[in-house]
């Protein structure tokens, strides 16, 4: 197993720039998912790393040594497709063992190594079955096996769930992120599922029109997003944006939103023009104290919490609250907000000021 | 508009029998949600309201008028499927149109402008009117095909997972609006999902459907917080439901085989000892995976909790669901 360096990596595809220069490491043994919506870049990152696209400038090092220009076969990496191929006319157990016997070990070796992979993977007991006549599950943990066998430096997942109905994802999951504490196997996984990401990942790489937006551990991010675009991306509902046009000076620890003051993180950057006050639906309070009101224009029930869209001065805002909290649409409320937790934005450059707050997250990014 | 019945609606293909005596009404101007993984007979429902298939035994009435023996043309329905369907050589002005100038409506043609204006903005596709439908993103043609539909004015909209193509932020967008459309026009829905979310936060009755049976009709709050078995409380709530022997905490009823744990219905800090033996920072809350007497259950805590894998956590359950053998729940003594 093996660390992963991309330092400075960029791809084009005749005149359109699918990487810019993204740098970021993968630690040994972690669990690191690539994010960001279609097109970002995210599927051209792994798949350089892998050997099947080759970057136009940068570097690419896999346990200490630069790959960046070898091909697939000679990277020591495993990779499991979205819509994995198995091959029909062999049963499980020579599917999984396919890859040892093309290396050419020895025939009991391999049966020792298909029987332990068998075993992680839970699939000991269907090793002699065609592959057929398997279930979706089954057959993933074929794909697995597969990759698993070999023992590679690394494991490259491009949404390896994304074909499959949302209960059985869910399930399946669980079992990968299992599969790898058990295994502790560098993992690199492609999804643009925010959720899954949040879910699975040790680390997140956010990807937007090719440029590493943010890199950190899920919380981090989450709390503490560098851009608009993560702010909005990480979430759901996503990170309300209240506009505003002010000044925001160095020490600076309140904003005024339409004339009602609310209190910030201390700042560390000046701007002025078009901010936003960003805050989390979560962290939105109805009181009837607050001078700040906002109109209900929708509620949305989920069981233990409720959705309710509010109409304010400085735009429509989302916000998460406990189910038994009675609403009705059109009513007038007050809002407050956690004070601790907001980040504000420069609306022009899409970027999250610095604070007090968010130094320790943002000042090393 | 008015309400849709369907009395002991049985329908088989081959040797599966898709729907068992399904008997449901659709109240005017409510928006029903049929939920239930793949094979439990929500879209053979839908396809016996709209006419493109017919029950074998049973019936279904629109407005009190038998639908027997009646084409989807003459029912005055409207369908949107999951896999769009447009006229590829016409502009989305035109895919819009098109319903509205059929001979049988015979829309004057400033009605017909202002509906596409309002539709079309709705769906927010106002500045692709004059593209090719072909010249679309899948969403935008999603999109259209929803707008097809609601330029018209049927006794019931049919939609088939209209928004499972589309991506998560025009998916919140359209969950919103299609609510706000259906409650401002009074129209009826019989929507189709798999997803819980839509269900939910949409529906205003839930229809629970289990290979072919409908076990459980009624609002997204009642299915959420007094299912009537294991299926039912599992269709709804993220985390799902913790299923575990009853056995496991004290006070189950004497015929409970199973108790049944929201998250919220497990109180942390009393009770007995558990193992974190995961935990998911998902922003605005955490999962705790715990391990109890060699049970897992998923549970959630604050965003920021110190509790890290390994930490021994106390546990309890408060108001808990108990299901008996076969799955049904048990409320007080008696079965629901």
């Amino acid at each position: 197993m093996a660390q992963i360096m991309i330092r400075n990596v960029r791809k084009d595809f005749g005149s359109f720039n699918a990487v810019k220069s993204s740098t970021f490491t993968v630690e040994d043994g972690e669990f690191f998912m690539l994010l960001g919506p279609s097109g970002c870049g995210k599927t051209t990152t792994l798949r350089m790393m892998a050997g099947l696209e080759l970057p136009t400038s940068g570097e690419i090092f896999i346990g200490g040594e630069e790959v960046g220009m070898k091909p697939a076969s000679q990277r020591d990496i495993a990779f499991v497709f979205q819509m994995f191929a198995l091959y029909p006319h062999m049963n499980v157990g020579k599917n999984i063992s396919y890859p040892l016997i093309s290396q050419g070990m020895p025939r009991a070796q391999v049966k020792k190594k298909v029987g332990e992979v068998a075993e992680i993977l839970g699939i000991t007991d269907i090793l002699n079955r065609p592959v057929g006549g398997l279930s979706g599950g089954d057959r993933q943990r074929v794909a697995l096996g597969r990759a698993i066998v070999r023992d590679p430096k690394a494991f490259l997942m491009d949404e390896p769930l994304g074909a499959l109905d949302a209960e059985f994802r869910e399930h399946m999951s669980e079992e990968l992120r299992a599969l790898h504490d058990r295994m502790g196997a560098t993992t690199v996984y492609v999804t643009h599922d925010q959720l899954e990401a949040m879910q699975m990942g040790d680390k997140i790489v956010v990807m937007n029109h090719g440029v590493v937006e943010q890199f950190g551990r899920p919380q981090q991010i989450y709390d503490w997003p560098a851009t608009m675009f993560v702010a909005s991306f990480l979430g759901s509902p996503s990170m309300n944006f209240l506009a505003f046009d002010g000044m925001l000076g160095n020490n600076q620890t309140s904003v005024a939103l339409s004339g009602v003051d609310f209190t910030i993180p201390a700042s560390l950057e000046g701007a002025r023009g078009k901010l936003a006050f960003g805050v989390r639906p979560e962290h939105v309070r109805f009181t009837d104290t607050s001078a700040y009101k906002g109109q209900v224009l929708a509620t949305e029930y989920l069981g233990t919490t409720q959705i309710v869209t509010v109409a304010t001065p400085n735009g429509d805002l989302k916000s998460r609250i406990s189910a038994s909290h009675a609403i009705t649409v059109g009513e007038t409320v007050g809002l407050e907000f956690d004070a601790r937790t907001i980040t504000v934005f420069n609306v022009e450059t899409g970027r999250a000021l610095l604070s007090h707050a968010n130094q320790e997250v943002l000042g090393h990014g | 508009m008015a309400d849709v019945i369907l009395k002991n609606v049985t329908k088989s293909f081959g040797a599966d029998l898709a729907l068992d005596n399904v008997s449901m009404t659709i109240p005017d101007g409510s928006f029903v949600v049929l939920l239930g993984p793949t094979g439990a007979g929500k879209t053979t429902t839908l396809r016996m309201v709209s006419g493109l298939d017919t029950p074998d035994s049973g019936e279904i009435s629109i407005a009190g008028r038998s639908m027997t023996g009646l084409t989807p043309a003459q029912r005055n329905v409207a369908m949107v499927f999951q896999q769009y369907s447009l006229y590829p050589h016409l502009t989305v002005r035109e895919n819009l149109a098109f319903p509205l100038k059929s001979p049988l409506l015979n829309t004057p043609a400033d009605e017909i402008a202002r509906k596409i204006k309002e539709v079309s903005e709705v769906l927010q596709i106002s500045h692709k009117l004059d593209n090719k439908a072909t010249a679309l993103s899948g969403g935008e043609m999603q999109r259209v095909s929803i707008g097809r539909a609601l330029v018209r004015n049927p006794a019931i909209y049919l939609m088939d997972e209209p928004l499972s193509s589309l991506d998560a932020k025009l998916r919140a967008d359209l969950r919103i609006e299609l609510k706000r459309i259906q409650s401002k026009s009074g129209a009826t829905l019989l929507y189709v999902t798999h997803d819980q979310i839509e269900a939910m936060t949409m529906a205003t009755h839930v229809g629970v459907l289990d290979k072919g049976k409908l076990v459980q009709f009624g609002s997204p709050r009642e299915i959420y917080e007094n299912p009537v078995s294991i299926y039912a409380a599992s269709r709804l709530g993220q985390p799902r439901v913790n299923i575990l022997p009853a056995g496991l905490f004290a006070g189950a009823p004497a015929n409970a085989v199973k108790i049944g744990l929201r998250p919220e219905q497990i109180v942390q800090g009393s009770g007995e000892d558990s193992l974190v033996t995961r935990v998911e920072h998902l922003g605005d809350q955490t999962r705790l995976h715990l391990s109890f007497k060699d049970h897992d259950l998923v549970s959630v805590t604050d965003a920021h909790t110190p509790l890290s894998e390994g930490d021994i956590v106390k546990i309890r359950p408060d108001k808990p669901f108990y299901f008996d053998a076969d799955g049904a729940r048990i409320v007080s003594g008696g079965s629901l």
